[in-house]
């Protein structure tokens, strides 16, 4: 997902009888269904699981317009441009929202900036891999998004108010960009045949690293009962894996895809697909920097806040220079 | 029916003005220096491509040889465009963008606002619409273009160098040749004189605001406007006309 290993305060769920009266009033509000808002007392924990969970998820947006923009310039129609404009243009907004939903936890979007560019904080794998050929634009839509859009309806009900609230806008923004992926998938899969090749090409490559995108298996998931508890997390990663595979193999097969995987099979008794799990060493490779574009990608990032200093001092010195209170300039002038 | 060429040389003008530069803005896309920037970036390359649409299917139509939008802009070779030199020189520094943006913005917004009025309805309409989101590119330029420069030391020499890089091509906005006269005696389009008014006194104004100086320099670039381009605008079209030209039997 987009918050893929989110780590918690390693000790899992507490049990209620190991609870403070201030942590059981809070786990019980919790329970009830009430989000819980800004001002409110919050578990030192909560509140820094939530920090690393939102900001993951803001810097995915923000790192996140660098693969498809990698085509805005090269895309094959006016039409098409303007989508993928509007598309990345909405990812920058989500970042916006994400970052001020964190925002109103304590940290501020410089503090989060300063860890995604040392490193210390992560965004999702998926934007490590790159964009090959114009039906990766079409992949990333219909993978990638939808693969994000399953996790994100489930946290429009996260039990922290701001977070919610971020991710009601968002999903509404995300289906309309799983649309057109798809949508450009099927031009592609209707195509010629360079445009089909370009097409199994794309999903042979975003394939596994979009089952990745869901997080490590559950029993390998040491952070999620907590964050479970804490309704911080709705579901399980093997749960939501489990439910894209089932929802994208008919819609693979409508585009007449071969899905990359030999072991993909329909299993009666459980009602759903049994298929390959993806490579976790090269999962675990690629979020601790190692993966096709990790380099590239946070050297962008870095150079467009290194690059962009002297505008963003520029602008705080105009601002100080005009603010009602300042006298400087009065005095100068005498 | 005569295809009429000056309207039809006069809207690809327009329209490869939008496409280019909207090319040109779209660069930036996840590299400016805050994502609120990203996000207006992005917001104007789109207004630009969505002009492009109604400037180059208006063409496409006057032409009559049934070439859409698309057609224009992803089969033409760079002689056959017909945009300023402005708009395609490089992106440099993010003031460098800035500038550029404005000096077009300024000149965009007086054009549009008279084309409201034009005698062709078509046009009229294209630009009403053009006109509100140009007024908004414009308010915004002006604005950023004023604040860094009278910010910092630094702030104020970028957007002085970018200035002075981008002045020499101004000139070529105002500079009617016959196709712009033929037009304006038949009120398709204004006195360009006229949007030379409007655009130095918006200039002169947002500039001293800026504490910026117009450099002293006369000569003026010109070309675009009848095909003859910098360097630049073959490696626009390398990039941007890519899937078109390597695959010309494709639908997208």
């Amino acid at each position: 997902m987009y918050a893929q290993v989110v780590e918690g305060s390693g000790k899992g769920a507490k049990a209620t009888e190991d609870m403070t009266p201030e942590e059981r009033a809070f786990q019980q509000k919790i329970d009830s269904g009430q989000k819980i808002e800004p001002k409110e007392w919050m578990p030192d924990g909560y509140r820094k699981t939530l920090i690393r969970q939102i900001s993951q998820h803001a810097h995915s947006e923000v790192v996140g317009q660098l693969p498809e923009g990698n085509w805005i310039t090269r895309a094959p129609t006016l039409e098409r441009k303007a989508i993928l404009l509007a598309k990345v243009q909405d990812e920058a907004g989500h970042g916006l929202y994400l970052y001020g939903a964190a925002e109103t936890l304590g940290i501020s979007r410089d503090e989060m900036y300063e860890q995604l560019h040392s490193g210390k904080a992560k965004y999702s794998s998926i934007f490590n891999y790159p964009t090959l050929n114009w039906a990766d634009i079409g992949a990333i839509g219909w993978l990638v998004d939808g693969a994000a859009i399953m996790n994100q309806v489930a946290l429009q009900r996260t039990s922290y108010g701001p977070y919610s609230r971020a991710m009601i806008r968002i999903c509404k923004e995300e289906s309309f960009h799983q649309r057109q992926g798809y949508d450009i998938m099927m031009k592609m899969c209707n195509g010629t045949e360079a445009q089909k090749a370009m097409a199994q090409d794309a999903m042979n490559r975003f394939w596994w690293p979009a089952l990745m995108m869901f997080g490590p298996p559950d029993a390998d998931s040491v952070h999620s009962a907590e964050s479970m508890a804490w309704k911080i997390k709705i579901n399980t990663n093997d749960e939501l894996r489990q439910k894209f595979v089932d929802q994208t193999v008919p819609q693979a097969e409508y585009l007449g895809l071969t899905i990359p995987d030999e072991n993909l099979a329909w299993n009666e008794e459980k009602g759903s697909y049994d298929f390959t799990d993806p490579d976790w060493d090269e999962f675990f490779q690629v979020i601790s920097g190692n993966g096709p574009c990790n380099a590239d990608r946070m050297r962008a990032r870095v150079r467009a806040w290194d690059d962009g200093e002297w505008f963003r001092d520029g602008l705080s010195a105009y601002a100080e220079k005009h603010s009602a209170g300042n006298t400087n300039q009065g005095v100068e002038n005498v | 029916m005569k295809a009429d060429s000056d309207l039809f040389e006069f809207l690809l003008r327009m329209g490869d003005n939008t496409l280019v530069l909207g090319h040109r803005v779209s660069e930036w896309c996840g590299h400016s220096p805050v994502l609120e920037e990203d996000i207006a970036l992005a917001n104007v390359a789109l207004d630009l491509i969505g002009q492009t649409r109604m400037w180059l299917d208006f063409a496409g139509d006057v032409e009559g040889k049934g070439r859409d939008a698309d057609a224009l802009a992803f089969r033409r070779d760079v002689w056959d465009f017909r945009n300023i030199l402005l708009v395609e020189r490089p992106n440099g520094n993010f003031g460098d963008t800035l500038m550029r943006q404005f000096l077009f913005d300024a000149w965009y917004h007086a054009i549009l606002s008279r084309l409201a009025g034009s005698s062709d309805d078509r046009i009229a309409a294209i630009a009403a619409k053009a006109v509100k989101e140009a007024a908004y590119h414009l308010e915004r330029s002006a604005d950023l273009v004023v604040r860094l420069g009278d910010g910092t030391t630094e702030s104020h020499a970028k957007m002085q160098a970018a200035l002075d890089d981008f002045w020499p091509y101004t000139g070529e906005m105002f500079a009617a040749d016959t196709i712009d006269t033929s037009l304006t005696s038949r009120g398709v389009i204004p006195n360009l004189a006229e949007v030379r008014d409007e655009w130095d006194e918006t200039v002169n104004r947002v500039l001293a605001d800026a504490t910026l100086e117009i450099p002293d320099g006369t000569y003026q670039h010109k070309g675009g406007k009848q095909g003859t381009h910098t360097e630049h605008l073959g490696h626009i079209l390398t990039e941007m006309q890519f899937l078109q030209r390597a695959y010309p039997d494709a639908s997208w």
